[in-house]
Formats: C-alpha cells, sequence, structure tokens
C-alpha cells in the first residue's frame, strides 16, 4: 500500500516534470526562425472554422434552455424583463467559456491527441526529427497557438448564438421585440463581465491545445496507445479546465466584482 | 584505404532491466553498404537510431565522420542528420500530406530552399529516379506498400544524404517488389556513392546490396565479412540465416 502510494507520487512527479520541460520546449520553439505561418493557418481552420456548427449549436441551446428554465421563476417576481441581462450575464461570464471549452476539449484536444499519437506510432515524428527538421515548431507550436487563438473567438461566437437562443427562448412564452431584447442583454454587461472571461477562455484554449499536443507526443507505441492518448488528453484538458475555471473565479471575485 | 564514416564501438543499451544490446561494434566506410542481420528483437534498429540520436546509448561510442554522436551539440546533431538519410520500416510518410508535400518538407524546412521552381524541379527528378512521377498529387494513403517504401526512399535521397540507414526496406513486399527495391538501393549507393547500414530479414536484399554484413545476437556482433564468407561460415547459428 504505502509502496503503491510512493510509486504513484514518484509517477505524478515525473509527469508533472516532464509538463514543465515541454511548456519550456513550447516557448523556446515559438521564437524560433522560420515560424510555420502555413500550418497555423491550417490549424487555424481545422480547430476554429470546422468547430463552428457543434458551437453554434451547443450556444442556441445553453441561451435557448437558460431563457425557458428561468422565465417562470422570474415570471413569479415581476422581473420577466431582467430576463436577458441574466441570460447574457450568465453566459458570458460562465457557462459559455466553460461549456464550450469542455465540448472543445473532446474535439479539439482528443483529435490532437490521437493525431499525434497515431503519428508517434507510425514513426512520422521520428522520422521528422531525423531529416533535421523540427516536430515541436512545426507540430506542437502551431496547434498550441491555433488552439489559443481559436478557442476565445469560438466562445465570443457561443456568447453571441446564446444570446439569439435566449430571444427565441422569450419568445416562445412572451413578446420581446429582438432591438429590446439586444439593448437589455448589452445594457446588463460591463467590462468586468467580458474581460475576465475572455482571459480565461485563452486560458483554457491553451490548456486545450498543450495536453493534447503532450498527450500525443508522449504516447506509447502501440496502436491501442493512440485511443489511450485521445482519452488522456480529454480527461486531462477537463480537468484543467474546471481547475482554471474555479481559480479564475476566486481571482476574479476578489479583484474585479469588489 | 576508404575513410570509416560510421565508428561503432560497445555499444551498450538496457530498456528497463531487459538487456538490448551488450557490445555491438562495426564500421562503415565511405561509399560501402554494410547490411546488418539477426533475429527480430536483437536490437539492429536501436543501433541504426543512436547513429541518429533518436536513441542514446548507455554506454559506448556511435561515431558519424569521426565525431561522437552524444557529445555532439543540438546544432551539429541537426547538421549532421541532414547528411544522413533513414528510411523506416514502414515508410513513415507524412500521411496529411501529399507525395510532393512530403518531399518537400525535408527541402523547405532542412535545406531551407525557397524557390518553388527548384522544388518542383527536384521533386520530379527525384520521383523519376525511383519511378513513381506520376504519384506526386497522391496522399500516402493511396499508395500501395512499395509505393510508400519507394516514395520514403525518394523522401529520403531528395536531400542528397552521405549515408543512407533503411530500417528493414522490403519487409512486408513480395519477392518481385523486393528485388526492384534491392536494385533501387544498389543504383543509389552507384550514382551517389552514399554509404548504407541496412537493416534486413531478406538474404536476396543482402546479397543484392552488400558489400559486408554484420551478424547480431543477443546483443552482440557474431560474424563480420562479405556475403560469401558468411555464407560458408562454420558457426549454425550464422548458417541458419542461409538455409
Amino acid at each position: 500500500m504505502y509502496s503503491n502510494f510512493i510509486s504513484l507520487s514518484k509517477k505524478a512527479f515525473e509527469s508533472l516534470g516532464e509538463q514543465a520541460l515541454f511548456l519550456g520546449s513550447f516557448f523556446r520553439n515559438i521564437f524560433r526562425r522560420d515560424f510555420e505561418w502555413n500550418e497555423l493557418i491550417r490549424q487555424c481552420y481545422l480547430i476554429g472554422y470546422r468547430s463552428f456548427p457543434i458551437v453554434a449549436l451547443t450556444g442556441f441551446v445553453l441561451g435557448f434552455v437558460l431563457t425557458l428554465q428561468t422565465n417562470p421563476s422570474m415570471k413569479e417576481f415581476g422581473a420577466q424583463n431582467m430576463v436577458p441581462g441574466m441570460v447574457s450575464i450568465s453566459a458570458i461570464r460562465e457557462i459559455c467559456p466553460v461549456i464550450i471549452a469542455l465540448i472543445c476539449a473532446g474535439k479539439i484536444s482528443s483529435g490532437i491527441g490521437a493525431e499525434l499519437g497515431s503519428m508517434n506510432v507510425t514513426e512520422q515524428i521520428d522520422a521528422m526529427e531525423v531529416s533535421g527538421a523540427n516536430p515541436i515548431q512545426y507540430l506542437v507550436v502551431t496547434r498550441i497557438l491555433a488552439s489559443t487563438l481559436m478557442i476565445p473567438l469560438l466562445t465570443i461566437f457561443a456568447d453571441g448564438v446564446a444570446i439569439i437562443g435566449g430571444f427565441i427562448g422569450t419568445n416562445i412564452s412572451g413578446d420581446m421585440s429582438l432591438s429590446l431584447y439586444f439593448r437589455k442583454s448589452i445594457a446588463a454587461l460591463v467590462f468586468s463581465d467580458i474581460f475576465p472571461s475572455f482571459i480565461k477562455s485563452v486560458l483554457f484554449g491553451f490548456v486545450i491545445g498543450f495536453v493534447g499536443c503532450y498527450q500525443g507526443l508522449h504516447s506509447n507505441r502501440g496502436t491501442e496507445s493512440v485511443g489511450l492518448a485521445a482519452n488522456a488528453a480529454v480527461v486531462s484538458a477537463s480537468v484543467w479546465i474546471i481547475i482554471i475555471d474555479a481559480i479564475a473565479v476566486q481571482i476574479t471575485s476578489a479583484f474585479v466584482y469588489n | 584505404m576508404e575513410e570509416n564514416v560510421i565508428d561503432i564501438k560497445g555499444l551498450k543499451k538496457n530498456f528497463g532491466d531487459k538487456e538490448v544490446l551488450k557490445s555491438v561494434s562495426f564500421s562503415v566506410k565511405k561509399g560501402e553498404n554494410m547490411i546488418v542481420m539477426g533475429r527480430s528483437g536483437e536490437g539492429k534498429s536501436v543501433t541504426i537510431k543512436c547513429i541518429v540520436g533518436l536513441i542514446w546509448q548507455d554506454e559506448g561510442s556511435v561515431k558519424v565522420f569521426g565525431k561522437e554522436v552524444k557529445e555532439m551539440t543540438e546544432n551539429e546533431l541537426k547538421e549532421m542528420r541532414t547528411k544522413v538519410g533513414f528510411l523506416f520500416q514502414n515508410a513513415a510518410l507524412y500521411d496529411s500530406m501529399t507525395v510532393a508535400e512530403n518531399l518537400a518538407f525535408p527541402l523547405t524546412r532542412v535545406l531551407k530552399i525557397k524557390n518553388a521552381e527548384e522544388i518542383k524541379t527536384r521533386i520530379h527528378e527525384t520521383l523519376d529516379s525511383v519511378g513513381l512521377e506520376d504519384t506526386v498529387d497522391k496522399m500516402p494513403s493511396d499508395l500501395s506498400g512499395g509505393m510508400r517504401k519507394r516514395i520514403g526512399l525518394a523522401r529520403t535521397l531528395i536531400v542528397k544524404p552521405e549515408i543512407i540507414l533503411y530500417d528493414e526496406p522490403t519487409t512486408g513486399l513480395d519477392p518481385i517488389t523486393s528485388a526492384e527495391i534491392s536494385e533501387l538501393i544498389l543504383a543509389i549507393q552507384k550514382k551517389n556513392n552514399a554509404s548504407s547500414i541496412i537493416i534486413t530479414h531478406d538474404m536476396q536484399c543482402a546479397k543484392i546490396t552488400g558489400d559486408r554484413m554484420v551478424l547480431i545476437n543477443e546483443g552482440e556482433c557474431i560474424g563480420e565479412g562479405s556475403y560469401e564468407e558468411l555464407q560458408h561460415s562454420p558457426d549454425k547459428f550464422i548458417q541458419s540465416f542461409f538455409k
């Protein structure tokens, strides 16, 4: 029992050390010459553009359901006109960044983990390294940067769609014009609702790319390890998203909302 | 006497408790094709991966162009790798890129060639040399096993390496394609005067391509010589390869 604990702790520290080294090598390679712009743009397309449908659907459902669930309670207090503001604040501050990040952890992080894991199994990464090219610069830097850039944009997009979903939800049981709904949604928002949420989604994007790349490149050589890398990427990225969210809420509460 | 381009002395490598290489020593001269044979799991691939610094040995010395690989700086290692081509067992083609993009990758990233016309010319020349010029826009998934090996070879050759390391170039291919690949390896050696290490279990390939052979058993070299010399060796284990 005691030896198991020691062995698990040792593995956990080794993994942390490896992740720290990997992080260092990512930052070292960002600033190298011959940046892979074409690959970055390709990854932005794959990560960002290809995720639009699922992000749109999620954002819409979030806004729509949030409105339908809160409308009856607000009606009891005669505060139905506060629903647009409440939906926009909830969606922008917390729900959209976290839910979109969790969905992207499932879609993007696992995809990167499986892709790089498969490249590892088929010796493509070794082939890149042995040819004198830099696999970190080509594969890792581009994917992490693309994810860091695209997740905040997808989150902003989801925020907008959630407000539209909220408008449709409101008009199922009530009657409010589009312009009034938008004015009320936007008027309820302040800078401190938007900026911390944006920073949070940047961090989520970084974690999604980083964890996917780390798990993919550190997978074992069997075909089974491709699935394991994808699975580990989703689990680790999701855990990190929740941890970052918990820390971010504490920081924003202490410095921004007080 | 020709100079040694690769010198391996007392190479030792363990993976956990498993002693894969106990003491492997051999050298390769300039322009020479060296065949490395042995049973599966005897560390042949580990040996050539130590040459390019993909795996680091526990003990022993690996010198390429007279320089100890383990003591090379990052830049020296990178420079050495540009002169050493590596053909992986399954060709290791980048499966998200077309054949042309696979071949352009080392040209733009390693040789830093920016001229599109020059890249195109070299791609066509190299594909022509392996007899697959019409595959330029195909994806690796559209190619047969033999074609993938040839394209892998083309990607290795396009940077005109001085040393080529082949990891089982004919494994999994039919006898006719195997013979074609072997002839191609020989033609490349003659045309470019490149030195090669060829890991193979294919005696036909060894006979066609090899100038010298080394046999590894239980992590040690047990025989070295020409194909004919080893064929007539009294050692029963060596004999078993020629049956």
